[in-house]
């Protein structure tokens, strides 16, 4: 499958036909260049002396993108999807290629005309933007933009499927060329969240370089520093220190506050969750410990960090969570002393699993919420019958709080993968019904901000075996 | 002299150095037997006489002999083992695994040994250290019948060491060249009554001869094992002695003992016992015996041998049961395994010891029978089955006939005996033992690399890392595994097509099946909807005691990747509903004499379940290219009407392209249409896969769809039928007929056609599985796979270059994991055996393949 992408650009600077110049293409002919994803194709729908209109048209090559390997995180596995029509990064790379000399604020022939503002309009045919209108116009607005956004219907068979994530989108301003293209060059992979290729340190450097002069002062700097590198934390951890150094602003906060798709889930309230774990265990003595779930290991690390803990045991179903809890836990890299402390193991909760008899404590830290309600009879018993720690926490979302969260839909989850999400009674009767079958007694408190009337954010079970 | 030296021992040789040990191991035992100190300091030093290697050579040296102990191999330890301490450790290694020990001594004169080392090249040992190991021999001589060695053989000179020759000595519990057929009888108690009546039932002749002697004889050469506890509680323990005894030394019978004849040998024996749980009816009736036929008893009773591995190895015989570390195996721990099960220490409210279940951690191949803990009835469980019914207690004598696996019972003619503990009660829809003890699976069942046995194919491997993703899948997103008893296999496209503007055709997967041999084969039209795997019981009881799931259901509904089809189970219920329905109505239940069955369907709309996808892939493609075009068309109009060179050629391109995909929009639209509610659900069943009893892969495609027609007449609401039509392979016309009929269905909109071997199992003339299916995809409904350009030439002659041997292969895997998974469940083998089959499918489906093939 092909795709097209087109933008086009028009002036009604007088003498507007200078903008071939600009552009350094020819008004009268139509241009043809290779790209490594396909080809551009650049000509001139008008050009006269008050109005000259460039586009700028990709042809795609989606066969070829997924045959010979290339881009193949960016188009996936897939011959039909929407990336070959959207991908932005594409209409990045074909500015950069196309217009390189433009985009540089250079030209030859008219010189002072480069980076003179002028009377300037862009159209984007079709610009994907999951942040809808509100984002495109959050982004370009600070620039001094006016702009006409129009949304579409995805298919008008089935009105009932809504609108469609795509915008045609017309920029007005009066600025220099160069200008103009570098904010599309950055901002278009920006409102296009989805990664295109391998994103590397040089990357940091064209966002740099593009970004000169006006992203230090965009009031979205973090945002779109942090979308453009793709979401890579230290990649953006170090730009921003860069754009902070060229700005002599202040430092900026972490991205992480304003732009997480899921506010639901903030840092505070995750890492007081897994405070309160450590405390429990340690406040009874525990050595030998378990972290049932630990997905990319965010309680391990806390957890090796202490050196009451004796044996740490880190349990995931999901392999690939494993692999970045190794990274993030530097498992090839630990000093021998802590050699043998800490392992991880891949398993399931809904079966019984003999390696993790013997053990002090273990931890379910926002884990239970993921299972089918079908399989908690299975994994109460692999939990509290077969395993049989003497302190078993459990935490998970209390359902009363979500109205309290900014961007959470009525009756919306958490998390897409929630199976349930309980109320603090649900949760009671759940613990209380454990408790009594397997011999455990329990205790079970509130963690985060307290709200008088729904509680607080996430609740935890603490269970203490019986002496038997 | 000649020793006899059991099949399962392990050897100690035991001497000071210089003895001529290793001479001796390598001319009597196979040198693999051989487990040498000295080899092992080499193979961790380089240097077979590095004494500064002794720790790390010595601990290689019991990794090695505790594996081959494992496997029951016999293993002869050849190292100086002169110090209590040294012995001591291969003495517990031997234990862990019932071995029996074995110590060869050298008692040989201390010049003979300094000559030996006089003559060695490779190393020099002091006189001194000869010495001492000479005297640390001889300190120990006394001390190894103590420490637990079964047999001592004392080599005194080098003479004896010179004529020393040995032969296997098989255990007693060995008895694997006799494969019966057994019929093996439970917990007798005395109750001789019933177990004429039992013995009559199944064909065994019993007669009395004029000593008041037993004679047994079965006219087919069936022979009978007794459990155990012939004696106590009952009223005719001596009867049954005598007619048991007399069947042993006929041959007809195998007896082995239990706990109570244990207890009786001792009281016969003079020893001090507590005469309880029914052993005073046994002294009282023995006492009026004559003192010949006690002595008789007494003989016989310690002769019995505590447990049997009968039939090569295939069945596994004891009182009170066997995990699998200890078959064929003898010592002491074994023997009271047999006797007297293992307990975990606990008593129950009745004061009686709680029984471990080993049973239910079993997961050995043998099957194993046995008796001890009477059950109202026998059920399978792991593989092995408790026979005992509790007749003295007015239950039932029973007898499992062997191979057929098929149980014979007579019920007791009156209570003999009230048990102290009442014996369990199932109500109707309770769950099985097997069911009860895997409510929760083992992960051991389901992780690392495995191998799974197949009745089609073999072994099946699965590689670690597909196995752990299965898991993932399984433990997130899978139905219950109780209902999850089958998963499709994947299905190959036909091979490329050559013809212009055609990706895939009929002829090529006509030209498969061909060229495997067929002369026939059918076509049934493939709907576009989404593969729905449908269990339907006739009610809620029949779902919980046959799959052993919760209340609340009568079925399920799951995708081809085990997952739940409805997100509200409400609607999968009414739909079961319906199909159950239709399955009484029709009289199908009836006609396969079952309460459930397993279906293969098609469910539409497509955009039921595929909503998401047909929204963020298709109209999403669908939109954003129009749009594009659309665009495009125009810059380009306006260029060319400025007189641009070049752009009617590029314009020229774009309108074929908005053409194409036009016709892409046209193609996912017709699979999409609104359900609000059942009502507008469209079901294809095209497999009729198991019900119970049988799976019905034995059939043919034929029978499936004629079955599933009488569904049809009851609800055509839902029901659509499958079209099918049938090619001859070597008729031109019959091939071309087809092939038009395949233009015709993809011309109405039809996704396409499915290829099959009239059987549903077919096999090529070498023997081997061929594919169970074909698809051949319509021409425009490629292009939802492929993109709305994929039929332009440039881009078909790329996409023809595609690889099928990788999903062929794993269509047969899967297709072969899947009606084993059947066949199991269907056998009613443990739910860990079917699982491990559905597991191993999804571990194959986790391998990167083309998902548009």
């Amino acid at each position: 499958m092909n795709g097209f992408m087109l933008l086009t650009i028009t002036t009604t600077h007088q003498p507007a036909t200078d903008l071939g110049f600009l552009l350094h293409k020819h008004p009268d002919r139509l241009q043809s260049f290779p790209l490594s994803f396909g080809q551009a194709h650049v000509f001139y729908p008008s050009a006269d002396e008050d109005s000259c209109t460039a586009a700028l048209l990709l042809d795609i090559d989606a066969v070829g993108l997924v045959r010979t390997g290339r881009g193949q995180e960016a188009v996936t596995d897939q011959y039909v999807n929407d990336r070959p029509y959207t991908v932005s990064s594409f209409m990045s790379v074909a500015l950069a290629q196309v217009f390189g000399t433009a985009l540089a604020g250079r030209c030859t022939a008219r010189p002072e005309l480069a980076l003179m503002p002028i009377a300037l309009q862009a159209t984007l045919a079709v610009l994907p933007c999951d942040g809808g209108a509100s984002l495109i116009r959050r982004l370009f607005q600070p620039l001094g933009y006016t702009m006409s956004i129009e949304g579409t219907l995805l298919d008008d068979h089935f009105p009932e499927w809504g609108n469609s994530p795509y915008y045609t989108v017309t920029l007005t301003a009066t600025l220099p060329l160069h200008q103009l293209l570098s904010h599309l060059y950055v901002l278009l992979p920006v409102l296009d969240n989805e990664k295109h290729y391998y994103i590397g340190e040089d990357e940091i450097a064209k966002l740099l370089r593009h970004g000169a002069g006006w992203l230090h002062a965009h009031p979205d700097r973090d945002l779109i520093t942090w979308r453009y590198l793709k979401r890579s934390r230290p990649l953006a951890e170090a730009a921003m220190a860069r754009l902070v150094l060229e700005g002599e602003d202040d430092v900026p906060d972490s991205p992480d506050s304003k732009t997480q798709a899921h506010p639901a889930r903030t840092d505070s309230l995750s890492t007081e969750r897994l405070n309160r774990v450590v405390e429990e265990f340690r406040n009874y003595g525990a050595k030998r410990v378990l972290d049932l779930g630990c997905g990319e290991g965010r309680l391990l690390q806390l957890l090796v960090q202490d050196s009451t803990f004796h044996e740490i045991v880190g349990l995931d179903v999901s392999p690939a969570a494993l692999k970045r809890a190794e990274k993030r836990l530097h498992l090839d890299r630990l000093p021998s002393s802590h050699a043998g402390r800490l392992r991880l193991l891949h398993g399931s909760l809904t079966y019984r699993d003999r390696r993790l008899q013997g053990y002090d404590a273990a931890a379910i830290v926002e884990v239970l919420e993921h299972l089918d309600r079908s399989r908690l009879a299975s994994f109460e018993r692999v939990v509290f019958e077969f395993t049989r720690p003497p302190l078993v926490i459990v935490t998970t979302p209390n359902v009363e709080y979500n109205p309290r969260f900014v961007g959470l839909a009525d009756g919306q989850l958490r998390n897409p993968d929630h199976r349930f999400e309980w109320t603090r009674n649900e949760f009671s009767a759940w613990a209380h019904d454990v408790s009594l079958s397997f011999g455990y007694q329990v205790r079970i408190e509130g963690v985060g901000p307290t709200d008088p009337l729904v509680g607080s954010p996430t609740q935890m079970g603490v269970f203490m075996r019986n002496v038997s | 002299m000649l020793a006899k030296i059991p099949e399962l021992s392990l050897v100690l040789l035991v001497g000071a150095s210089g003895a001529g040990k290793s001479y001796f191991a390598r001319r009597q035992f196979l040198a693999s037997e051989v487990v040498s100190s000295d080899v092992c300091r080499g193979l961790v030093s380089d240097d077979e006489t590095n004494q500064d290697a002794t720790k790390d050579a010595f601990e290689l040296l019991h990794v090695i002999a505790g594996k081959r102990m494992a496997r029951g191999r016999l293993t002869v330890i050849d190292a100086t083992n002169v110090l209590p301490e040294s012995r001591r450790s291969l003495i517990s290694l031997a234990r862990d695994h019932h071995f029996l020990l074995v110590a060869i001594v050298f008692d040989l004169p201390e010049a003979v040994c300094l000559n030996h080392n006089a003559e060695r090249t490779d190393r020099a040992i002091p006189r001194d250290v000869v010495h001492r190991q000479i005297r640390q021999l001889h300190a120990s001589v006394s001390k190894l019948r103590r420490e637990g060695f079964h047999q001592i053989i004392t080599l005194s000179s080098e003479e004896d060491v010179e004529s020393f020759s040995w032969e296997r000595q098989p255990l007693w519990s060995n008895r694997k060249h006799e494969h019966g057929p057994f019929d093996i009888i439970g917990d007798v108690h005395g109750c001789y009554d019933e177990l004429i009546a039992l013995m009559e039932k199944l064909g065994y002749q019993v007669s009395l001869d004029g000593s008041h002697t037993y004679h047994v004889h079965h006219p087919q050469g069936r022979k009978l094992v007794f459990l155990g506890d012939l004696v106590d509680r009952g009223p005719k323990v001596a009867e049954v002695l005598g007619l048991v005894m007399g069947a042993v030394s006929d041959g007809a019978a195998l007896c082995l003992p239990g706990n109570h004849e244990s207890k009786l040998l001792k009281k016969l024996k003079g020893q001090k016992v507590t005469v309880s749980h029914g052993l005073q009816e046994s002294l009282e009736q023995m006492a009026v015996q004559s003192p010949e036929f006690q002595q008789k008893v007494q003989d016989f009773l310690q002769s019995l041998v505590n447990h049997f591995v009968l039939d090569d190895g295939k069945l596994v015989v004891a009182h009170a049961g066997l995990p699998e570390a200890m078959h064929g195996r003898g010592s002491a721990k074994v023997r009271d395994f047999a006797l007297y099960g293992e307990t975990t220490g606990e008593t129950d409210e009745f004061g009686l010891p709680v029984r471990y279940h080993w049973a239910s951690d079993y997961r050995g191949q043998a099957m194993v029978v046995y008796g001890h803990t009477p059950v109202p009835q026998p059920e399978w469980l792991n593989h092995t089955i408790d026979v005992d019914t509790g007749c003295v207690f007015g239950g039932a004598l029973t007898a499992l006939r062997y191979p057929e696996k098929t149980l014979v019972e007579v019920s007791a003619f009156r209570t003999y005996y009230d048990p102290i503990r009442p014996i369990g009660h199932r109500s109707i829809s309770a769950p099985s033992v097997q069911q009860e003890s895997e409510e929760v699976l083992d992960l051991d069942d389901v992780t690392g690399r495995r191998r799974v046995a197949t009745e089609l194919l073999g072994n099946i491997s699965i590689l670690e890392e597909n196995s752990a993703a299965a898991l993932e899948g399984l433990s997130r997103f899978a139905v219950d595994p109780h209902w999850l008893i089958y998963l499709p296999p994947t299905m190959s496209p036909a091979a490329t097509s050559l013809l212009p503007k055609t990706l895939e055709h009929p002829e090529q997967a006509f030209a498969y099946f061909q060229q495997e041999g067929l002369r026939e084969v059918v076509c049934e039209e493939k709907h576009m909807g989404s593969r729905a795997m449908m269990i339907v019981c006739q009610d809620e009881n029949v779902a919980q005691r046959r799959f052993g799931v919760g209340p609340g259901s009568m079925g399920v509904v799951y995708t081809r990747s085990g997952r739940p089809f409805f997100e509200d189970p409400r609607r999968e219920q009414e739909l079961l509903a319906r199909v159950g329905r239709a399955l009484h109505d029709s009289g199908l239940y009836a006609q396969l004499q079952s309460d459930w069955v397993l279906l293969d369907s098609e469910l539409m709309p497509w955009s039921l379940k595929a909503q998401p996808l047909i929204m963020n892939q298709y109209a999403a493609v669908g939109r954003v290219g129009a749009v594009a075009l659309a665009a495009a068309d125009n810059a380009l109009n306006q260029a060319e009407r400025r007189g641009v060179e070049k752009a009617s050629d590029l314009r020229a391109n774009i309108l074929g392209r908005r053409e194409r995909l036009q016709q892409f929009i046209d193609v996912y639209r017709r699979y999409s249409w609104p359900v609000d509610n059942i009502e507008g659900l469209r079901l294809a069943p095209f497999h009729l896969l198991a019900s119970e009893g049988a799976v019905h892969t034995n059939q043919t495609h034929g029978w499936h769809l004629d079955r599933i027609q009488t569904l049809f007449s009851s609800d055509q609401s839902l029901f659509q039928e499958t079209p099918q039509r049938h090619v001859q392979l070597d008729d031109f016309a019959s091939r071309t007929d087809a092939v038009q009929w395949w233009e015709e269905v993809t011309r109405r909109g039809g996704e396409g056609i499915v290829v099959k071997p009239l059987h549903f199992v077919s096999r090529n003339d070498r023997g081997r599985i061929i594919q169970p299916a074909i698809k051949v995809r319509g021409r425009e409904y490629l292009r939802i796979i492929y993109g709305p350009d994929y039929s332009v030439d440039a881009n078909l002659d790329r996409l023809r270059h595609r690889g099928l041997a990788t999903k062929r292969s794993l269509a047969i895997r899967e297709f072969a994991l899947g009606v084993e998974g059947l066949h199991r469940f269907v056998q009613h083998e443990p739910l860990r055996r079917v699982h491990e089959c559905v597991h191993a499918i999804l571990a194959l489906e986790s391998q990167p393949v083309d998902p548009r093939l």
